[in-house]
């Protein structure tokens, strides 16, 4: 065997991959599907959303398919009855964390949460919900961020970082009250580094971020951003 | 003094409960419609931008979205300051002719036609939708196409049937019609027709039956307040203001919708959650005027389509002066509207102009505030916002068209109370007299306070300390 080439299982399946890959990464070039939100590829590796857990034989723990590196002999299950279990609490937990209005809202029917939500069978919220209410910032000209909505996947901070290049959105605070924030927690309309390149609205997997005025369906279209991303990349 | 209530009524969209308060001799004294749920929507949409009202205000209601989008988009236009596209204007005009179409075939074949078909003393068990269609299985079948063809043009436009929020954007609307889709449409159109036209004549011929109805189901002199086009004619999107007095006198006529609140004011009772709008010349609480088909063919001089104009010279025949009063003849005003709708529809299909594909003019926040006006099938309807220069709403005010007949609807309920109700005593065919007159007016409460939820029927009878003396639950 090559250096560098790391033999293991996924769900039973024999898989080869390189050395430095992520048990993500492996599945999908196997054509193995593990649901994620805060993954995109062409971005950097951000572990937040939890929906990517996956089991590995030998170890009790849980771990996050998109950040965890692959090695060799490794046992990987990505589908389980407790895997779903935990995936459905995950997708519950950042529903009760903000206000998820579907249809009041611009994603409604072009939203990840969304289909994720339907997909794993998300019918309830069993958690106690928190309807504080966060700011909305519609300052731009024509890019709005509603944080009542955010998932805190951090698409939108790693595409300004990474690929654009100005780091124009941050994070404050901790935990629920956690925020994307616009350059030292400015207004979006007085930001001067803000490039108005609308990459954040691209990624957005929710309605948090969006153009105004235009259809969610037009101005969001995965692949495209994924086109941008890895063609840059490669 | 004794009271009844009747809580909540049935067969209407929305919750609220009746009571009717007696006198010591049993005789009754006033009756009063209670609203008894509370929503919020003006509260809680504040600090949301202006151009997600439709699609948030719109669900005040799952029977008439469509009026509350356009009410709503059109208070957005406002915002926008912009005028938009002819073929836009047809294409919303279009979307409101289905929603005419539909409600009004839910509200005649779903919920009343039951208490006209079946007799208002038959088994409630059987006076319902159910039981028209085990006794009548081929008129319930033509309301429920009649109301599916309603529906089936909102879909066709937004591709959707209900809450299809999206298409209607402030400027216009999002897409084009296809000719395809038009024709579809038009495919059923001459059915429609029929069915309105034989309900027309079934509902005709009933009328002798009702004629003790038409005479005491809330026929009482009102003010009358609608749209109507610029030659006086029916409309339900566009136009100006006109009021009409009981004698059939236009009091007020090209008022600017836009400045209702010069001539609407809103009072409020510490026994509803629903308003009580009156009409500010006449003060509080003598300005009871009313709103929806009855009142807009009061205040119109024609229609303007062929079948229908025919049709109101019959329906100005049950009154004085072109005023029909009766508030029973509501259903009739609704069969002649849809009849309007349906020959509307056709007209708005063959102009050329409808399939036009300029239909969306962009803009952003030009105006710190917006109103929106137009006829829901209930009646006159509302929505006034005001937005920060960013475009995130500051406040909001609705008048929801069921909310302008809340003073005759008291007027309504003490009338058939006072004609049906002599005794302490409560039977089945009286309550539903009572829910029928409130019935007549169609309302939706669940717009009109902005509520939701199932209905039955639990009248309660109170004596003169507040004693529950007989009860009825259905």
């Amino acid at each position: 065997m090559g250096i560098g080439v790391i033999k293991l299982k996924i769900n039973e399946q024999e898989v080869i991959s390189r050395e430095g890959d992520t048990i993500l990464k492996a599945a999908k070039e196997h054509g193995i599907t593990i649901p994620t939100l805060c993954d995109l590829d062409g971005l950097s590796n951000f572990g937040g959303c939890r929906l990517c857990l996956v089991e590995v034989k030998g170890s009790p723990k849980l771990f996050p398919a998109c950040t965890t590196p692959v090695s060799n002999g490794m046992e990987v299950i990505t589908d389980s009855e407790r895997l779903k279990k935990y995936r459905k609490m995950a997708i519950e937990l950042i529903l009760s964390e903000r206000i998820h209005v579907c249809s009041v809202c611009v994603a409604n029917n072009n939203c990840e949460l969304q289909d994720l939500a339907n997909k794993l069978g998300v019918d309830h919220v069993n958690f106690k919900r928190d309807w504080n209410t966060h700011d909305l910032d519609t300052t731009h000209e024509f890019l709005v961020i509603d944080r009542n909505r955010c998932i805190l996947c951090t698409r939108c901070i790693r595409v300004c970082d990474e690929v654009e290049g100005v780091h124009v959105l941050d994070l404050k605070n901790r935990g629920k009250d956690t925020e994307v924030i616009i350059d030292l927690d400015d207004q979006w309309g007085v930001s001067k580094i803000c490039t108005s390149c609308r990459k954040c609205a691209k990624v957005c997997p929710v309605g948090a971020i969006y153009v105004e005025g235009q259809p969610i369906s037009q101005t969001r279209d995965k692949k495209i951003a994924e086109f941008v991303l890895t063609r840059r990349q490669s | 003094m004794d009271k009844i209530v009747i809580s909540p009524i049935t067969r209407i969209e929305g919750h609220a409960k009746v009571s009717i308060f007696l006198n010591k001799d049993g005789s009754v004294n006033t009756a009063r419609f209670q609203v008894t749920d509370f929503r919020g929507f003006e509260k809680f949409c504040e600090g949301r931008p202006f151009y997600e009202m439709p699609s948030i205000t719109s669900r005040t209601c799952g029977i008439c979205p469509v009026s509350h989008l356009l009410a709503s988009i059109k208070a957005c236009d406002d915002i926008v300051a912009v005028n938009i596209s002819r073929s836009a204007e047809l294409l919303r005009r279009l979307m409101h002719m289905g929603q005419l179409i539909q409600s009004h075939a839910l509200s005649f074949f779903h919920l009343s036609s039951p208490d006209l078909l079946l007799g208002m003393d038959a088994d409630p068990s059987v006076r319902n939708v159910f039981g028209l269609i085990e006794k009548y299985p081929e008129i319930a079948k033509k309301g429920i196409m009649l109301r599916k063809f309603g529906q089936e043009i909102i879909e066709c436009l937004s591709g959707k049937r209900i809450h299809s929020s999206d298409w209607l954007v402030p400027g216009g609307v999002k897409n084009p019609l296809s000719k395809d889709k038009s024709e579809k449409i038009m495919a059923n159109l001459p059915e429609a027709l029929n069915i309105t036209l034989e309900t027309l004549d079934i509902f005709k011929d009933k009328m002798d039956n009702f004629k003790e109805e038409i005479n005491n189901f809330g026929n009482f002199p009102s003010y009358y307040l609608g749209l109507v086009t610029s030659d006086g004619g029916l409309e339900h999107y566009d136009g100006k203001i006109r009021v009409v007095n009981p004698k059939g006198k236009i009091v007020a006529d090209n008022l600017d919708p836009k400045k209702y609140y010069e001539y609407i004011g809103e009072a409020v009772e510490p026994w509803s959650y629903m308003k009580f709008p009156y009409y500010k010349p006449l003060g509080y609480p003598h300005g009871v005027y009313r709103v929806g088909p009855l009142a807009r063919l009061n205040i119109v001089s024609h229609c303007g389509t062929e079948f229908a104009d025919k049709e109101l010279k019959d329906f100005k025949k049950f009154g004085t002066d072109g005023i029909v009063q009766s508030t029973f003849l509501y259903h009739y005003a609704r069969l002649i509207e849809v009849l309007f709708c349906i020959e509307k529809t056709k007209e708005i299909l063959e102009d050329p102009e409808t399939y036009g594909n300029n239909v969306w003019s962009k803009a952003s926040v030009n105006r710190g505030e917006g109103v929106g006006v137009a006829e829901a099938p209930r009646g006159t309807l509302i929505h006034h916002y005001r937005v920060n220069k960013e475009g995130l709403v500051t406040w909001v005010n609705m008048i929801i068209a069921t909310e302008n007949n809340n003073l005759a609807y008291n007027k309504a309920i003490t009338q058939v109370a006072k004609k049906y109700i002599t005794k302490k005593h409560l039977s089945e065919g009286l309550l539903n007299r009572v829910e029928a007159v409130i019935r007549a007016f169609d309302p939706c409460l669940s717009c009109a306070t902005h509520s939701l939820g199932k209905m039955a029927l639990d009248m309660q009878l109170f004596d003169s300390e507040g004693k529950m003396v007989d009860r009825l639950v259905r």
